[in-house]
């Protein structure tokens, strides 16, 4: 896998800010998807709620959550394009995060299913979700605080043979492995300029660097499809073009990104579809700049709540 | 005063037998607590399984199976079952038992489940209606024999600058054998993969699962083989005392347990190898010097009798306890920057 990646390299723009640093960037996964096609297939697509999309890598049926007598997510149809930035936005208590779980299966829809690049993902147990491909990461960032950033990272990696209890007293059974591990790992902190960082707890890290450490952990896992949730929330605006830059750069290299967010500069610059949410529905999809003239989402976010972040005349 | 006596009774704290089984113990407990985050308040009963599963495999189920199956399993045959049905089946069995309705739920449930467990076992092997299988209150006895035939000292002699009869020289051999190799398994565990998704678990559940570990699993394990050192533990205390009495396990002995991990510092390889010895030298030796400074006359009768120097014993571990609380919560070997994340 390895020399398919440094194949790409050439191919693939650097991503993050502007620096030449010379990257060892095969570290992160590559996919072989054309993202300039997945982007412009796009623009065919209507700007309605739960428009299909000519290559869904997720797609969501009748997914239906209540909490006692709140129905807090009732989607009837939902289409993640493959290849792309895809923003989930919607005022607060729309819902966004408990669509996010249960797509995840960190939680279970009363009724629904999910197919995940074509797979039936309903019975499968959140912990294998990662198997699938598909990683996410938290609102409150969960850096595990008591481990440093270089066992963080390393956790990330599936598939270790070392993690079974048996094989764990044997370290000549997982030694190569493990140094694999590690390079790709360090690799990753170099990406992510954490190298300096290494070897400190992670809960020394800022909370921008958390969410940094996070995102550079789920790369671990090699995800076809990363999963954020509010990745920009609690982060300084020093390290926010960073983080913009990673997220694409992610897209660059064929991944898909979906992500909630509130802040909707964000939203208008990284994203190439964006979903909106209100009171669990899916009130309307289309590109960034479509949504801000958007009947139902003005409605949505003033009719409900003031101290959203939404500025409806920016990038319309 | 005896000051030989005062030093006799310090050195055997430090190494004694009551030291290898609490230090046993408390291994089992850091995989539980100290790297994996579950609160197990019932380390008790993983040593009283070890116990009892010994000593009933030997005095009480051993000779009714040879009766009904006409198996003929001679007495050694008997020990070295036992020694497994201890060490395997037991903790696995009340793992599971403990476990599977608990550990998907929040760490609080699992405490009050074991507390429970470990307290019903008790109070089940004391009543008289299971005095065939458990011999009640009284216990169980003559199970150790096999095991002390194996030693090469003799029972008359002294050992050890005279602290320890043959067989106790023996068994404390043997105790401290099986420590080193428990520490070890201990410390490759913990250094491994397998040992990161643990700590993984205990920083984070959800993150843990987000990136494909079974947490679930992984809980099991922990509480499985942790449960094993317990009865290990519990086994090295019934061989030595050559009783399993249902009384030997009280709630009492977990807490005792759980002191000695804090005291050594959770989630360090060698914290619970030194908590323990550490409280046991405490314990042993303020009794001795007590009853000295008393029977001296060095402390006077109308402020302490010879009777009240058990209690007070434990007032000095629990004042430790407090001075350590206050000045080094990290435990012996805990690191204080380590402990300072917690709060943030």
């Amino acid at each position: 896998m390895t020399d398919e990646f440094a194949k790409h390299d050439a191919l693939v723009p650097e991503a993050g800010p502007k620096s030449h640093a010379p990257h060892p960037a095969h570290a992160l996964p590559m996919f072989d998807v054309d993202v300039a096609a997945a982007r412009s297939a796009l623009s065919e697509v209507p700007w309605e709620p739960g428009a299909s999309k000519p290559d869904p890598i997720l797609v969501a049926d009748n997914v239906v959550r209540r909490f006692g007598g709140l129905t807090a997510v009732d989607v009837d149809h939902v289409e993640v394009q493959r290849g792309v930035i895809t923003a989930l936005i919607g005022p607060n208590g729309a819902g966004k995060t408990t669509l996010f779980n249960l797509l995840t299966n960190f939680d279970t829809p009363d009724t629904g299913s999910r197919l995940f690049n074509g797979q039936a993902i309903d019975k499968v147990p959140a912990h294998k979700i990662a198997g699938y491909g598909m990683v996410r990461t938290f609102q409150l960032t969960k850096a595990l605080s008591k481990m440093t950033v270089i066992e963080n990272m390393k956790l990330g990696a599936t598939d270790q043979r070392g993690e079974s209890l048996f094989a764990s007293v044997l370290p000549v059974l997982w030694r190569k492995q493990e140094n694999e591990i590690e390079s790709r790992a360090d690799e990753l902190l170099v990406h992510f300029k954490m190298e300096h960082m290494r070897d400190q707890f992670a809960g020394t890290l800022s909370g921008g660097q958390r969410k940094l450490l996070e995102m550079a952990r789920a790369l671990m896992v090699e995800p076809e499809m990363v999963m954020l949730d509010e990745p920009m929330a609690g982060v300084n605006p020093a390290l926010t073009q960073s983080l913009l830059g990673h997220v694409t750069g992610l897209r660059d290299r064929g991944m898909t990104v979906l992500f909630v967010e509130h802040d909707m500069d964000m939203v208008q610059e990284i994203s190439d579809w964006v979903i909106v949410m209100a009171e669990g529905k899916i009130i309307a999809e289309g590109p960034p700049g479509s949504i801000g003239q958007n009947q139902a989402v003005v409605d949505a976010y003033l009719g409900s709540s003031h101290d959203s972040a939404l500025d409806l005349d920016e990038g319309s | 005063m005896d000051y030989q006596a005062i030093i006799e009774s310090l050195f055997r704290g430090l190494i004694g037998e009551r030291f290898i089984v609490f230090a046993l113990a408390a291994i089992g407990l850091n995989l539980h607590f100290g790297y994996t985050g579950l609160l197990n308040f019932g380390q008790a009963v993983f040593m009283a399984a070890g116990a009892y599963g010994l000593a009933m495999m030997v005095a009480t189920v051993g000779p009714r199976l040879n009766e009904n199956t006409g198996l003929n399993m001679s007495e050694t045959t008997l020990f070295w079952v036992g020694v497994f049905t201890a060490v395997v089946v037991f903790p696995i069995l009340f793992a599971l038992v403990m476990g599977i309705p608990t550990l998907r739920l929040r760490a609080d449930y699992l405490a009050i489940v074991t507390i429970a467990v470990a307290e019903i076992f008790r109070i089940v092997a004391r009543s008289p209606r299971f005095d065939w299988l458990t011999g009640s209150s009284d216990g169980l006895t003559g199970f150790s024999g096999t095991f002390y035939d194996l030693s090469p000292f003799s029972t008359t002699g002294r050992y050890f600058f005279n602290l320890f009869t043959g067989n106790q020289f023996f068994l404390v051999l043997v105790g401290w054998t099986i420590l080193a190799i428990g520490t070890t398994i201990c410390w490759l565990l913990v250094r491994s993969p397998w040992g990161r998704v643990l700590k993984a678990i205990r920083e984070d559940e959800d993150a843990a699962r987000s990136l494909g570990k079974n947490a679930y699993s992984y809980k099991m394990q922990a509480l499985i083989l942790g449960g094993m050192f317990g009865a290990v533990g519990g086994m090295v205390r019934a061989v030595g005392f050559s009783v399993a009495q249902p009384d030997n396990f009280i709630t009492d002995v977990t807490f005792f347990v759980w002191v000695a991990l804090i005291l050594g510092g959770a989630g360090k390889v060698f914290g619970p190898l030194v908590g323990a010895a550490l409280l046991y030298a405490v314990l042993d030796s303020s009794d001795t010097v007590l009853r000295q400074l008393v029977e001296n006359d060095y402390i006077p009768s109308s402020f302490m009798s010879g009777t009240q120097v058990g209690q007070v014993r434990f007032m000095i571990v629990g004042l430790g306890l407090v001075l350590l609380a206050a000045f080094r919560p990290q435990g012996i070997f805990g690191n204080k920057e380590e402990m300072a994340l917690d709060d943030r």
